[in-house]
């Protein structure tokens, strides 16, 4: 395995490796839900439907898609600077503490219009914040950003328990949840959106975060490949010498990454607080921050790849609750499975299918033409 | 006084109970890191461990038996690691958060097919699991002797044998290794197996010795404390232990202060204790505390020149 890796078509770098990277971590998903003693072609029928099978369906595949998106982007843009954000999770958490903590000091006074504004505002921020410790502890004192982003999960974790159970709790209640926001805080829904403008679909969870997850898909392409900051990040991210060589400041630019990977993290909250729960509870992230990492590597840290890596792992959230309903054999975590296979297939394995894909290649084009290198000097 | 050194003993008994997977689980991290090989997966590999163990033992009746399979599973995803990491020289840490999510998802999935219990493993008899061998209070069971015998032996062979002075080596500078004529991929290999060797006993301590049966997510972060001990222990096995120890400390303070007001501070978050191996581990890698340095060559696969 030691042969060094040669580069592929572009096509194929681009879309044949990554499906065939997915295509091997669902075959594997199959082989364990036959072991389980399900057939998969039966449990994947159920999967579709309850993923796109009706419009509250795929009402609530898009509101998993959302947060799908945000936690994409957030791994991705770190990824482009070099960095892996493992703490998507934390800054989720506490992205979404700012976002309530908004609303709770304002709601009684502020109209929506800038209620809503302003919780996002605190959100991105908060989440911002989560991620410029670890960062600013990788940039001045070198500690590995890796290991101080899961420790900075811990401890956002600790931290959302201790302020909920001791300090947000609702007076009287009995579960650790603040209380409800009022009208003002709550962000409104897609199906109230669509029929004011006379478009009748079912209730579902979705909100308009959906729409504020387009438009950082957007932000984020502009930022990384048509803004000089944008420029700087990726090649600090190709390479940090060229990068220090160029003038670019690594601190500042490590800074700049990691607060932006927490700030879209951060979105999370938005769209779980003001989207859905309307007060701030525990656990809202539930791996979302994690399953960024499997959205990012399928998407290949594109904004686009992100998107339609999102709407397949929300269709999958989604299909994977009617699927557990449907199937008592099956639970909602062979989502987390797949999620696990994903990471390991496009992520770690990546370069499995490579050689294969090149033998194929090799097999197909040398008779026509000499333009595959068939050959290359070994040793 | 009688009080007090009864108190002093299961104080001490209830830190090596809480500190045994840490212990193992950083002994076996420390091969794998030492080698070069960084190992974020601890998390996953116990929790799969437990889980075989506990299901094993419910099935079989046999608590060896499920010492036995808590091995194979957390050999199996060591494997995995190894296979992803050194053979097809993919990045170690996203191998890692794979074996954790797969971990996670893969136990409950199998557990709820396997039992109908919602992912828990049927409660098992004491026949079934490993109990105290002299104090029934104290809960030492045979893991917690392992545990403490790890240290020295984990010390020995990194220290004195000459596989260990390989291991250090082939952490340090995969080249010279080569070059001598070693084969990195085996040494690196042999090094998450017995990484793998270590988790399995740690997983299956926490379902078959210090509980009685699987639950979801039963781990709850103690193979990341394991690696916050491995940093805090600057890569060395007996610091190593030490920080185990701190850490069990801490737990089995903060589950005795739940409640309990201190003078003159009040009532002291059980959460802050709780995050405090964290905040320790971010502070020692922040050089507050002295420096850690990592081996050298951790994290990076090796390439072999043309």
């Amino acid at each position: 395995m030691s042969a060094p890796r040669r580069p592929l078509p572009a096509w194929a770098e681009i879309a044949a490796l990554p499906l065939i990277n997915i295509a091997l971590a669902f075959v594997t998903v199959g082989i364990i839900v036959r072991i389980i003693g399900v057939d998969p072609f039966h449990a994947l029928r159920f999967l579709v439907l309850g993923a796109i099978g009706s419009s509250e369906a795929i009402g609530y595949t898009l509101y998993y898609t959302t947060n799908f998106i945000f936690t994409g982007l957030a791994v991705a843009v770190a990824f482009h600077a070099g960095l892996f954000n493992i703490g998507g999770e934390g800054q989720a958490y506490i992205g979404g503490l700012g976002c309530g903590l908004a609303i709770l000091a304002f709601d009684h006074f502020l109209p929506a219009w800038a209620m809503i504004p302003l919780a996002i505002a605190a959100a991105t921020l908060f989440g911002a914040a989560w991620a410029a410790v670890p960062a600013w502890l990788q940039a001045w004192r070198g500690s590995h950003i890796v290991i101080t982003t899961i420790m900075f999960n811990f401890v956002a974790s600790a931290l959302m328990v201790y302020l909920m159970v001791n300090v947000l709790i609702a007076p009287g209640s009995m579960t650790p949840q603040s209380r409800n926001f009022t009208a003002s805080g709550k962000l409104p829904s897609m199906q109230e959106v669509l029929a004011a403008v006379g478009i009748q679909v079912a209730p579902s969870a979705l909100n308009l975060s959906i729409v504020l997850a387009v438009f950082c898909c957007v932000g984020v392409w502009v930022f990384l490949w048509h803004t000089p900051w944008g420029y700087e990040l990726r090649t600090m991210g190709h390479n940090p010498e060229a990068a220090v060589y160029a003038g670019t400041s690594i601190k500042r630019t490590t800074m700049l990454a990691m607060c932006l990977s927490g700030a879209l993290a951060g979105f999370v909250g938005v769209n779980e607080l003001m989207g859905v729960h309307q007060r701030i509870v525990l656990d809202f992230p539930a791996g979302y921050g994690f399953a960024g990492i499997a959205v990012a590597l399928m998407g290949r840290s594109h904004p686009l790849g992100i998107v339609l890596a999102a709407l397949l792992f929300g269709a999958l959230q989604q299909g994977g609750a009617e699927l557990a309903f449907e199937i008592p054999a099956i639970t909602r975590e062979m989502v987390v499975v797949i999620q696990g296979l994903i990471i390991l297939f496009s992520g770690a394995l990546a370069h499995l299918p490579r050689p294969w894909l090149q033998w194929m290649l090799a097999l197909f084009a040398s008779p026509r033409s000499g333009e595959v290198p068939a050959k290359r000097a070994e040793g | 006084m009688d009080d007090v050194l009864s108190f002093v003993f299961l104080m001490f008994a209830a830190t090596l109970r809480v500190a045994t997977p840490l212990v193992l689980c950083a002994m076996g991290g420390l091969f794998s890191e030492k080698s070069g090989i960084v190992d974020v997966g601890l998390e996953g590999k116990m929790l799969m461990a437990a889980f075989f163990a506990a299901a094993t033992a419910a099935v079989t009746g046999s608590a060896w038996l499920g010492v036995a399979a808590a091995i194979v599973a957390a050999e199996a995803m060591a494997l995995l690691h190894g296979f992803a990491c050194i053979t097809w020289r993919g990045n170690q840490v996203v191998s890692g958060v794979a074996i954790n999510i797969l971990a996670a998802g893969l136990t409950v999935v199998l557990g709820a097919a396997w039992f109908a219990r919602g992912g828990q493993t049927p409660a098992l008899e004491s026949e079934q699991r490993l109990m105290p061998l002299f104090f029934p209070r104290a809960g030492d069971s045979i893991p917690v002797y392992v545990a403490l015998a790890s240290v020295p032996l984990t010390w020995w062979i990194i220290e004195r044998t000459r596989f260990g002075l390989r291991l250090r080596a082939v952490g340090e500078m995969p080249l010279a290794v080569d070059a001598a004529g070693i084969s990195v991929a085996w040494l690196r290999y042999r090094a998450v197996l017995l990484c793998g060797l270590f988790a399995g006993l740690a997983g299956a301590y926490l379902s078959i010795a210090q509980n009685a049966g699987f639950s979801r997510d039963m781990t709850a972060g103690q193979g990341f404390i394991a690696l916050a001990a491995i940093i805090f222990g600057k890569w060395r096995p007996f610091p190593a232990f030490g920080a185990c120890l701190i850490f069990g400390l801490l737990d089995a303070v903060a589950i005795r202060l739940q409640g309990v007001e201190m003078p003159g501070m009040g009532e002291v978050p059980v959460q802050l204790i709780q995050a405090l191996p964290y905040l320790l581990t971010m502070f020692l890698l922040a050089g507050f505390i002295g420096r850690a340095v990592a081996p050298k060559a951790a994290g990076v696969p090796y390439e072999k020149e043309h």
